[in-house]
C-alpha cells in the first residue's frame, strides 16, 4: 500500500522545550492509524505541525509524495486534508445545517461563483445526508451552540467530512462522549473509512476505542515515537507499559 | 425574526417601503434633509455592520471612508463629471484603500485593530484638511451640484431624497444577497471561529481583506451621496466622531443583524431631532438612553427581539416535547 502521508523528522520547539523532537512515520492509504501517549507528549503539536497551524522548526511533511510543509491550513484542506479539534470547534450561532454547508462550501466552485451562485453552494442535499448519517436530524435547524457536548462532537466530526477529504486527522474524537454515542461514532467512522476510502489518524486516550478502531497504533512519549505497530503488539511493548505506568 | 409568518413579514416590508416613498411628500425642506441623511448614514452603517457585525473586524475608520467618498464626489462633480461616475470612483477608491487597511487585521485583532484603524481615521482627516490643492483645506468645497437622473433634475429636496432612498434600496439588496451567499457565511465564520474556518478550507486572509474592502466601499458610496446632499463639504464632519457615531449606530441597532444599521441610523439621526424640544438637555438625554439600552441589551435593539423570539421557540419546543412524552407514557 502506498503512503498518503509521510512525515520525516518533524521538530517543534517552544523556547527550550522540544514539544516534538524528530518524529517520522507514514500513513498508508485507507488505514486508521491511532496516535496515543501521555498528556503533553506532543501529539496535538504534531497534528498542528502537519496541518500548517504551526510552522515546524525542522522536518518535512509529504502528501502523496508532494512536499506540503509550510502550506496554510486552508490550502491543505483544499488538497483533501481535514481535521477535528480536541476542544469543541463549531460555529455556535449558525444552525447545524449551516455549519455543515460552511464546512463544504470552499470545495465548491471558486470565489466568484460563491458570490453570485446559490446561497447553499449546492450543498443542502449533501448536508442533509450527513445530518442523517450522524443522526442529528431533529437538530438540523438548531443553532450549534445549543447542542449537548456529545452532539457538538458529532457535528464537529461530520464537518470534517463535508469537503470529501482523503485524509482526516481526528484529535480526541471520543473525549467527553457518552458510551452509547461513542459506539455510534465508531460505527460512523468505520463506515466512512470503508465506503469513501478515507484515511484517518486518530489521537485518543480511550484505549478500548483506539485498540478496536485502529489497524496500527503509534505511541509517543516526550516528543518522540516510542513504538509503532498493530494494537496487540503495542499493548505488550515493555517501553509503552513503562511510559504509561512507570516513573 | 423567524417567529413572524412570511406573508406578514412581506406585508410589513411593503408598508414600510410605501411609507418611505409617500409620507415624505408633505415634509418640509428640513424634514427631507434629515430623512435623506438617515438613508445615507444607513448605507455607511451597513458597510460597517458587514465588517464589524458579520466578519467581526473592529473598525474605527468608517467615517474616513465616508470622507473619501464625499471628496471624490465633490471634486469630480464640481469639475463637470456626472454623479454616477463619481460614485463608481468612490467605490473603487474606498474598496482599494479598505483592502490595504485590512492587512493590519491579519496580524492584530480587537482593540489593537481598533487603534490601527483609529490612526488611519486621523491620517485621512489630516489629508482632507492639509492637502488644500485637492480638497480646499479648511475652506472645503462648495456649490456641489446635484445630479440629473434620467434627465430629471434633483436639485429640489424631494427628488434628491428619492435618489438617496433609491441608492439605499440598491445597497440593501446587494448586502442582503452578499450575507446570504457563501461569502456571508465565511464572514460569520471569521467572526465566530477563525481557527476552525481555516481548517475547513476558508481562506481567512482573503475573506478578511474582502470584509474590510466591501464594508469600506459602502462607506464610500454613502460619502458620494453625502456631498451632493449637503452641497458643501469641509473636513470637520469626517473626523473621528463620525466613525464613532457609525460604530454606535451599528451597536445600538444590533451588530450582525441585517436590519440593525437602519434602526441604529434612525436613532442616531432622528432621536436628537425629536429630543430638540428639551433644548440644552437633548444630548444628555440621548447619551443616557443609549447607555441604558446597552446595559439592558449589549446586543442592541434587535438583540432584544432576537432573545424574545429564542425564548418563544424554546417554549414551543418544550411544549412539543411534553406532548411527545405524555404520548409515550400512554403507550407504555
Amino acid at each position: 500500500m502506498s503512503a498518503v502521508l509521510e512525515v520525516t523528522n518533524i521538530k517543534k520547539s517552544f523556547g527550550g522545550i522540544h514539544a516534538v523532537n524528530g518524529v517520522s512515520f507514514d500513513v498508508r492509504e485507507g488505514e486508521i492509524l491511532g496516535l496515543i501517549g501521555p498528556n503533553g507528549c506532543g501529539k496535538s503539536t504534531l497534528f498542528n505541525c502537519i496541518l500548517g497551524q504551526l510552522t515546524p522548526s525542522g522536518g518535512e511533511v509529504k502528501l502523496d509524495g508532494q512536499v506540503v510543509t509550510g502550506l496554510r491550513p486552508s490550502e491543505l484542506n483544499k488538497l483533501g486534508v481535514s481535521r477535528t479539534f480536541q476542544l469543541l470547534q463549531v460555529f455556535p450561532k449558525l444552525s447545524v445545517r449551516e455549519n455543515l454547508i460552511l464546512a463544504g462550501q470552499e470545495h465548491q466552485g471558486n470565489m466568484a461563483s460563491r458570490l453570485v451562485g446559490r446561497s447553499d453552494a449546492g450543498l443542502t442535499d449533501t448536508a442533509n445526508q450527513m445530518i442523517g448519517f450522524f443522526k442529528l436530524d431533529h437538530l438540523a435547524d438548531e443553532p450549534a451552540g445549543g447542542l449537548s457536548y456529545g452532539q457538538q462532537k458529532l457535528l464537529d466530526a461530520a464537518m470534517a467530512f463535508m469537503g470529501g477529504p482523503r485524509l482526516v486527522l481526528l484529535d480526541e474524537p471520543a473525549g467527553g462522549v457518552n458510551p452509547s454515542m461513542l459506539a455510534d461514532l465508531k460505527e460512523r467512522l468505520v463506515a466512512i473509512n470503508r465506503e469513501k476510502n478515507a484515511t484517518f489518524v486518530v489521537i485518543e486516550h480511550n484505549m478500548e476505542f483506539v485498540m478496536s478502531l485502529c489497524s496500527r497504533v503509534m505511541v509517543m512519549a516526550e516528543g518522540k515515537v516510542l513504538a509503532m505497530g498493530p494494537p496487540d503488539e503495542v499493548r505488550k511493548n515493555p517501553a509503552v507499559i513503562e511510559a504509561y505506568l512507570g516513573h | 425574526m423567524s417567529g413572524f409568518a412570511r406573508p406578514l413579514k412581506i406585508a410589513l416590508g411593503l408598508a414600510v417601503i410605501a411609507a418611505l416613498i409617500v409620507v415624505p411628500m408633505n415634509f418640509n425642506r428640513y424634514g427631507l434633509f434629515i430623512l435623506s441623511q438617515w438613508a445615507v448614514m444607513s448605507i455607511a452603517a451597513m458597510g460597517l455592520n458587514l465588517t464589524l457585525g458579520y466578519a467581526g473586524q473592529v473598525s474605527l475608520a468608517q467615517g474616513a471612508f465616508v470622507g473619501i467618498g464625499a471628496y471624490a464626489a465633490a471634486i469630480m462633480t464640481t469639475h463637470g463629471w456626472p454623479l454616477p461616475a463619481a460614485i463608481l470612483v468612490a467605490i473603487v477608491l474606498s474598496f482599494a484603500v479598505g483592502w490595504v487597511l485590512g492587512y493590519p487585521a491579519l496580524r492584530v485583532q480587537h482593540h489593537y485593530l481598533a487603534f490601527v484603524t483609529l490612526a488611519f481615521s486621523t491620517l485621512a482627516f489630516l489629508v482632507f484638511r492639509n492637502e488644500s490643492w485637492l480638497t480646499g483645506g479648511i475652506y472645503g468645497i462648495s456649490n456641489i451640484p446635484r445630479p440629473h437622473i434620467f434627465g430629471i433634475a434633483t436639485n429640489k429636496p424631494l427628488p434628491f431624497y428619492y435618489v438617496c432612498l433609491g441608492s439605499l434600496a440598491i445597497v440593501s439588496l446587494a448586502v442582503w444577497w452578499l450575507i446570504r451567499s457563501p461569502w456571508g457565511r465565511a464572514f460569520m465564520a471569521l467572526r465566530e471561529n477563525p481557527l476552525r474556518a481555516q481548517s475547513l478550507g476558508i481562506d481567512t486572509r482573503r475573506y478578511t481583506l474582502m470584509a474590510f474592502a466591501i464594508g469600506s466601499a459602502l462607506g464610500g458610496v454613502a460619502g458620494a451621496l453625502y456631498a451632493p446632499l449637503t452641497q458643501y463639504i469641509d473636513p470637520v464632519p469626517f473626523n473621528l466622531s463620525l466613525s464613532l457615531d457609525l460604530l454606535m449606530m451599528v451597536i445600538v441597532g444590533g451588530a450582525g443583524f441585517y436590519f440593525g444599521p437602519f434602526l441604529g441610523a434612525m436613532i442616531a439621526v432622528l432621536l436628537p431631532e425629536w429630543l430638540r424640544f428639551t433644548e440644552g438637555y437633548y444630548l444628555m438625554l440621548y447619551a443616557v438612553a443609549v447607555m441604558l439600552l446597552l446595559i439592558w441589551s449589549p446586543t442592541g435593539i434587535l438583540g432584544i427581539l432576537d432573545r424574545y423570539m429564542a425564548a418563544r421557540r424554546t417554549k414551543a419546543a418544550s411544549a412539543l416535547r411534553a406532548v411527545a412524552k405524555s404520548r409515550l407514557e400512554t403507550v407504555q
